[in-house]
């Protein structure tokens, strides 16, 4: 069958594509699907002040060194003198002139031992968001790869990874990320990824990522069921292109407006796990500063019963991040998912 | 029907042995040395020898997962020969940090989850549901975009900051509710219903605003789309008035997305509200397996776990049976 169709190219039927199309045709596909969500999310108010956000929050997060060195402070350099942190009625609290906002301190100063809060605002955004974009990386190429095989190949491996997305989708996952945490730290702490403020970050990226594929590797199985008896992958297949070569360069490349959509939308859930698992003090910890660690450091010691303003820093910033992301998530979704009607 | 019920308690079956046998052997390979965790700060070589053999450990794994399995069918002994205790019946093992049979502390700590699960349950199905509803019948008007954009802000609030809003703002500067206590784990207890809401009120209300801002983009959604099919319109023109025709044929074909949902979510949350518990300081499962996981208490942390998959599992089962009573359409096969 292969063969009489490389002998006879195109006899009956419109011309096949030149053989190079494979390759051609990945970057095209890519290209045309950003510039139709781009096209469509310029057209929603929401869409864009949500992207515009978004954008400012990365800056903000990328920027920190250049930030905080502008008003002079680092996220790390602690002053408990009697000048700065009260020392009587409630001791740890900063005095009212570092409190809140001033010049030098953009954001006050944290209670306890008297950090710019602004300093650990800002780099706490490059640890909170680098681990959620890591492990949504993580996720996605997992789920992707094996939602793909899963259903292209069919047969055994379908029912192997079926079985093994039933599994991960049934377990309770905060609870097992939480247990789990503490034991990945233990064993990583001896290589290369163990080091200093690098292993917290590391077991997180690992955990949330080996745990947040399947969902997307359902829905991505679910979309090559039938995109493998189209007719381009006919066609590959009758060039005699290898399966891998299929997979990777034919179906891949058409479902990625779905995994476009559901990493979207797995990146405010990565964010809000990495606040919840550093709040409970299985993540990120003191002194490496992230937004999950700054809301513990806030509840511990019941510093925001004294002033709401240590939630408030945190937990606003939280808040818009993750309505930003949400947003443009909903917005990537209707820009690219015929099936949502809105 | 049997057929059906039968062959989903035998997946379920498989899945659950499946599932005990993944979370025992993530906990087995996990931290460097579970003895040497169960046997404390200062402790000799030779003592974490002891310890290891008191727990079983020098046995090949396979021999104490099926030792583990057995426990969950009769009381077994368990700890070093000579040293054995009785492990009682259902037996999940002996906490590392207070020798305590891990069935009883879960015992303890149900009750707890019940009282947060059952309020929050509620709260957010009436809201969601109802809110849902009220934009789907309003579809397109300024109560409609409303209630969008409430739920796409209540969906990013993260349950810490909420909590902690919600205690400062109730508990501490308006002083309209207590704190949570320890002492108040049923509506039937001595102190009464009244004391059980006020003490469950914070936690429920944290709970329901994340969850009923899902619950109500799926309910307007799938009512949108329902509303729109042909049997409403038959209905319709069958002049049955419009009440009957929205909750009687129009909610009960539309609901069946949002008992899927509900089914899971019951399942998750009854092994555990982690961060709720663990922010109102209720002493429930989720609340104990974070402090089991910091302190390195495996037992605990495991059985917690597998009861956890345990009720995702089984809820799993139950939305199926749900969706044929509740959707005249789906039929069993």
């Amino acid at each position: 069958m292969t063969q009489i169709q490389s002998v006879e190219p195109g006899i009956g039927s419109p011309p096949l594509p030149p053989a190079t199309s494979p390759e051609a045709k990945a970057p095209a596909e890519a290209r045309s699907l950003l510039a139709t969500a781009w096209m469509r999310i310029r057209r929603s108010k929401i869409a864009l002040l949500s992207l515009c956000v978004v954008v400012a929050i990365l800056l903000f997060a990328i920027l920190a060194p250049v930030l905080s060195a502008m008003s002079g402070n680092d996220p790390y350099t602690s002053n408990t003198s009697p000048e700065v942190l009260d020392d009587f009625e409630t001791p740890g609290l900063p005095l009212p002139g570092y409190m809140y906002p001033s010049a030098q301190h953009w954001l006050g100063v944290e209670p306890g031992l008297g950090r710019d809060l602004f300093a650990r605002l800002a780099y706490g955004g490059q640890v909170s968001l680098t681990i959620a974009l890591l492990s949504t990386v993580v996720s996605v190429v997992l789920g992707t790869v094996l939602g793909a095989a899963a259903g292209y190949f069919g047969g055994k491996t379908d029912a192997i990874i079926s079985r093994i997305m039933d599994l991960f989708l049934a377990f309770p996952h905060l609870l097992l990320v939480l247990s789990l945490t503490p034991i990945l730290q233990s064993r990583l702490r001896d290589t290369p990824l163990g080091e200093g403020s690098f292993l917290p970050m590391a077991s997180l990226v690992i955990i949330l990522g080996f745990f947040g594929w399947a969902y997307l590797a359902r829905i991505v199985r679910g979309q090559v069921l039938s995109l493998r008896e189209r007719e381009f992958v006919e066609a590959a297949r009758s060039f005699g292109a290898s399966h891998l070569s299929i997979l990777f360069r034919q179906i891949i490349p058409n479902v990625m407006g779905v995994v476009l959509v559901y990493a979207t939308m797995l990146i405010p859930t990565n964010i809000s796990a990495e606040a919840a698992l550093s709040f409970l003090g299985v993540g990120v910890k003191d002194p490496t500063p992230s937004w999950g660690q700054m809301l513990n450091a806030a509840q511990s010691g019941n510093w925001y019963l004294s002033d709401p303003w240590f939630l408030a820093v945190p937990g606003i910033m939280l808040i818009v991040t993750v309505l930003a992301f949400n947003l443009l998530g909903d917005a990537v979704r209707d820009a690219l998912d015929p099936k949502s009607s809105r | 029907m049997m057929t059906f019920i039968l062959r989903r308690t035998g997946s379920l079956v498989l899945l659950l042995a499946a599932v005990s046998f993944i979370t025992f052997t993530l906990f087995q390979l996990g931290p460097s040395d579970p003895a040497a965790a169960a046997c404390g700060q200062e402790c000799t070589p030779e003592r974490v020898a002891e310890a290891r053999v008191a727990l079983g450990m020098d046995q090949p794994f396979l021999v104490q997962y099926a030792d583990y399995i057995r426990g969950l069918f009769s009381s077994r002994m368990i700890g070093a020969p000579g040293a054995q205790t009785l492990c009682e019946w259902p037996c999940l093992g002996k906490s590392f940090q207070t020798n305590e049979n891990v069935a009883d502390i879960i015992g303890r700590s149900l009750p707890y989850t019940f009282s947060m699960a059952i309020g929050a349950l509620v709260l957010w199905t009436v809201t969601g549901v109802g809110l849902g509803l009220l934009a789907a019948l309003r579809k397109g008007s300024p109560v409609d975009k409303f209630i969008v954009g409430a739920a796409s802000v209540g969906v990013s609030l993260p349950i810490p900051v909420t909590g902690l809003f919600l205690l400062l703002l109730f508990v501490n500067q308006l002083h309209l509710l207590p704190f949570t206590t320890n002492e108040i784990n049923s509506p039937f207890g001595p102190q009464g219903p009244g004391a059980w809401v006020a003490n469950y009120l914070l936690p429920w209300i944290a709970l329901a605003v994340l969850f009923s801002a899902s619950y109500i983009r799926v309910t307007r959604t799938n009512m949108i789309e329902t509303f729109g099919e042909d049997f409403i319109r038959t209905a319709r023109s069958k002049g049955l008035a419009p009440r009957t025709v929205t909750f009687k044929h129009g909610v009960r074909a539309g609901i069946t997305p949002v008992v899927t949902m509900l089914g899971m979510d019951i399942g998750l949350l009854l092994g555990g509200a982690v961060l709720t518990e663990q922010i109102f300081s209720v002493p429930g499962l989720g609340f104990t397996a974070v402090h089991a996981a910091i302190s390195g208490d495996l037992p605990v942390t495991m059985a917690i776990t597998m009861l956890a998959a345990f009720f995702v599992i089984v809820a799993n089962v139950v939305v199926d049976l749900a969706y044929a009573a509740i959707d005249p359409r789906v039929r069993l096969q």
